[in-house]
């Protein structure tokens, strides 16, 4: 042991792992970390722990409807997103329309899950920098959530509830007062979070001006979601690719302004999350005065799904970003190929760039601020 | 030199002497991780332990430490095994030892000794000592990352520390806690206040205010906690520790956290000595009034710890050596001043 | 913005008929098949020219094609400034199964390109990392062909059925 710590003072360089147990890696990341002191000359992610052959999977299933609960599980923290993104790209390969009704469901569905996984990660990111009761006040408001959810589909996490053509079955009658009566009481609690958190001097000295991230070097990485917002750039698939009938819908892109900082820093990414969820109210909001009283979902699923030859790459906003489903149809009943470009996995191949140089606590800030998920880094 | 064995006049009084202030600080300690995570509970819209004991889980603190006791008590294969089993009880007794000479009340001190606070800034010095030990023994670099977090951060934090109690004993004029607290008793400030120490002189409320923050920092709590912040590096030091060893450790800091604060309330406070004068006073009530003032402090330590992120280490630093430590050596000259004319 | 058609004929203009074709099939996306050899300089063509500027690579997926016996590589390309998309296919022989890499155009491409290598088999030249991502460094196979057979033990321990 002597001999190693006298090799470190010598070279004065060690190598940590900071995962695969490590309680700020948001699950079963390893990055490799070449220090000098406490201050990062190199990070290698290593990643792969939690990969489940999802693709795979999807190959074999002999049914596209089989791969659904599949995509629950690869971003576990927005399940309705994910199936979201699925069933669209399906519907475009078998060229059907769905009910009114159905979108609309979809649409609330899919941003009261934004709200949930915003609120993880915002909650995830305050106790990365030591504070621990945001982070219950969020689970609190997401408890909600995902009663609503529960009451609905029967799942609290991950829900099988989407269907290609449909939904598995209608709302729960309830569903329409319990979600006005949670965007009326969730409010005011933003603006909570914003005095307990956002505003709080040491969490502004711990996140501003750090992990930036320029918005040519964003996208030159293929950054996505609140992460690319975050630098600066007005993009939005809801709004610059509307998919779904998120074009009906009024509501602001959040993006960050630098506003404790420089443009693209930790603090600019969280706040976009902030924001955001205010963003997805008001979306709610007009959906459930929109949203058709009569419909049967169930009527539009198809009985049989057979796509004819051809290839499509359809994308969704999630609450981390783009996420697309590449599908090649060869006639069968199961999918040729089916690859998901998961946000997570490109925002973490951007983490040895705007990590180097942080010491080790702007990592814990920097990998809570991307908010990844590793269901989705692995699939 | 006595010889303890033959000499039982000694010994007695002695032990007698030690396990006072150990029983206090077990059953604090108990009383106070219990109390820790109600108040956690509370800030937190839940409502912590409930269960054990019945009564608003009263039992849950000695139900844990029963379950430590009985849990394997695991020494890594490449530790440096004497100093990796030594450092937690090292640590513990740093902290026990400091206890000697605060005064509980007017007629109990283990030991009233002319340089009291001499004596305990000396003896809480070997907390530093003792975590080095324990994260250089424990052969894990999140470990050592966090015992030179820690050397750093006690040995610039004792700096404004001990700048402030150096304020207060210009004023006090002793080094003797005993005398410190005496010459705090009676109510005649304005009429009504008591004398205590931070009412007496303006310059001495920002010397406690830096104090206050420095021992934040000395006892590692949020937003100071970073030699052991679990987010960052796995809980530091402790982080291969198990069972009664990792007990130890807790006991060790939450006495800690309780002898700072009582040497905030001997400091700052008027000790042992009743708020309202002769009125509620005597040996009990000296007892009480000194334990309520130092648990009211450690209560406001748990109120930071659940209400503040923590600071970064170069922050940290940064605190101390460019705001308190020039903040506190302008307010001892100040203090001297205010002595000097009034 | 471009349609597909329109960015086809804009890069045949540019480079030779025979680097590049154009096919669709019955349903979803049209794509741009180019010569493996090409695919560096078309990217970067589609990156820096001002009508194109084509900054982001969506996505980048690895194809078995196990009728024909060769390896595909698909890029998902989209211009924030233009918004339009297009998409380009590569595709190699199993026996030879070497793309260059875009990585030093579009950084996304890093992990993408390992994940392609990881999963299907395909060798991207020049790429400064070329190691397997998802899977261990001494894994057998990849498992995204359609033939792969999945190894009875890794490291002395049985993988499953």
């Amino acid at each position: 042991m002597t001999d190693q710590i006298s090799n470190i003072a010598e070279k004065r360089e060690m190598t940590i792992n900071m995962g695969p147990q490590h309680p700020s890696t948001h699950g079963v990341l390893r990055l490799e970390l070449d220090l000098d002191g406490e201050v990062i000359k190199n990070t290698r992610p290593n990643i792969g722990y939690l990969h489940r052959c999802f693709e795979k999977y999807a190959e074999e299933m002999d049914d596209y409807s089989k791969v659904i609960p599949y995509t629950d599980r690869m971003d576990y923290v927005s399940a309705m997103n994910q199936e979201h993104g699925y069933v669209i790209a399906v519907e475009r390969m078998l060229e059907i329309e769905v009910p009114e009704r159905v979108e609309y469901i979809r649409v609330i569905m899919a941003e009261m899950q934004r709200i949930a996984s915003h609120l993880l990660g915002i909650g995830a990111f305050g106790l990365d920098l030591g504070a621990f009761t945001p982070f219950l006040y969020c689970f609190i408001e997401r408890e909600k959530i995902l009663d609503i959810f529960e009451k609905t589909s029967g799942a609290r996490l991950l829900y099988n509830y989407y269907a290609i053509g449909g939904m598995i079955k209608d709302v729960h009658p309830d569903f329409k007062k319990d979600t006005n009566e949670f965007v009326k009481t969730f409010r005011p609690k933003i603006k909570e979070l914003n005095d307990l958190l956002s505003g709080n001097k040491i969490f502004i000295k711990r996140t501003a001006n750090i992990g930036v991230l320029p918005e040519k070097v964003a996208l030159n990485y293929g950054a996505s979601g609140p992460v690319l917002r975050g630098s600066g750039v007005e993009w939005d698939l809801r709004k610059n690719d509307p998919y779904s009938i998120y074009d009906r819908f009024d509501f602001e892109i959040p993006i960050g302004k630098g506003e404790m900082g420089t443009l693209g820093d930790c603090w600019d990414r969280y706040i976009v999350r902030v924001r955001e969820m205010e963003q997805s109210l008001r979306i709610i909001e007009q959906a459930l005065e929109g949203m058709p009283d009569e419909g049967d979902v169930t009527e539009g699923i198809p009985k049989r799904i057979r796509p004819k030859e051809g290839e499509l790459y359809a994308r969704s906003e999630t609450p981390r970003g783009e996420l697309g489903y590449y599908i090649i149809s060869d006639k069968s009943a199961s999918p040729f190929r089916v690859k998901a470009r998961a946000p997570s996995f490109v925002h973490l191949g951007l983490l040895p760039a705007i990590s180097k140089g942080a010491l080790i606590a702007d990592m814990v800030a920097i990998v809570g601020s991307i908010d990844i998920v590793l269901g989705e880094v692995d699939r | 030199m006595i010889n303890f064995a033959a000499n039982t006049t000694y010994t007695l009084p002695i032990l007698v002497h030690a396990a006072v202030p150990l029983t206090i600080i077990v059953v604090y300690a108990l009383v106070a991780i219990w109390g820790e995570r109600k108040v956690a509970g509370f800030i937190q819209d839940r409502l912590g332990p409930m269960h054990v004991g019945r009564w608003h889980g009263w039992a849950q603190s000695i139900a844990d430490l029963l379950k430590l006791l009985q849990k394997e008590d695991i020494v890594p294969k490449d530790a440096s095994r004497f100093l990796f089993k030594f450092a937690p009880f090292m640590m513990f007794a740093a902290s026990y030892a400091a206890f000697a000479v605060i005064p509980f009340s007017s007629g109990y001190i283990g030991s009233n000794i002319n340089i009291g606070v001499f004596y305990l800034l000396a003896v809480t010095s070997l907390l530093t000592l003792s975590i080095i030990m324990a994260a250089w023994a424990s052969n894990n670099k999140w470990s050592l990352l966090g015992g030179m977090r820690s050397a750093a951060q006690m040995v610039s934090y004792e700096v404004p520390t001990i700048a402030t109690v150096l304020t207060v004993i210009v004023v006090a004029g002793s080094l003797n806690l005993m005398t410190i607290t005496e010459m705090q008793a009676g109510n005649d400030i304005l009429g009504f206040l008591p004398n205590w120490l931070i009412f007496q002189n303006p310059f001495l409320i920002v010397a406690f205010i830096i104090f206050f923050i420095s021992i934040l920092a000395e006892a590692h709590r949020v937003p100071f906690d970073l030699p052991e912040s679990e987010s960052e590096l796995v809980a530091g030091y402790q982080t291969e520790y198990s069972g009664i060893r990792w007990a130890m450790f807790m006991l060790a800091e939450y006495a800690d956290m309780l002898l700072l604060s009582l040497l905030g309330a001997v400091l700052f406070f008027g000790g042992w000595n009743s708020p309202f004068g002769d009125f509620m006073s005597g040996p009990f009530w000296e007892f009480f009034w000194f334990m309520l003032k130092g648990l009211l402090l450690v209560f406001v330590m748990m109120w930071i710890r659940w209400t503040l992120p923590r600071y970064r280490v170069d922050q940290l630093m940064h605190i101390c050596w460019g705001i308190l430590i020039p903040l506190s050596f302008i307010n001892l000259v100040l203090v001297a001043l205010w002595e000097v004319i009034f | 913005m471009k349609t597909p058609e329109e960015i086809f004929n804009y890069l045949t203009n540019q480079f030779g008929e025979e680097d590049l074709s154009f096919e669709s099939r019955d349903i979803g996306q049209p794509w741009i098949t180019v010569l493996a050899s090409k695919i560096r300089e078309v990217s970067k063509f589609l990156r820096d020219d001002s009508e194109l500027l084509f900054d982001t690579l969506m996505c980048l997926s690895g194809i078995h094609y196990p009728k024909e016996e060769e390896l595909g590589v698909a890029y998902h390309l989209h211009s924030t400034k233009l918004t339009h998309n297009i998409a380009l296919k590569v595709r190699v022989p199993e026996s030879k199964p070497n793309v260059p890499s875009v990585e030093s155009i579009w950084k996304t491409a890093n992990w993408h390109e390992r994940e392609a290598w990881d999963m299907v088999g395909v060798v991207f030249d020049d790429h400064p990392n070329h190691k397997r991502i998802l899977l261990p460094d001494d894994w057998e196979g990849h498992p995204l062909r359609k033939d792969y057979v999945q190894q009875e033990f890794y490291q002395g321990m049985p993988t499953g059925e």
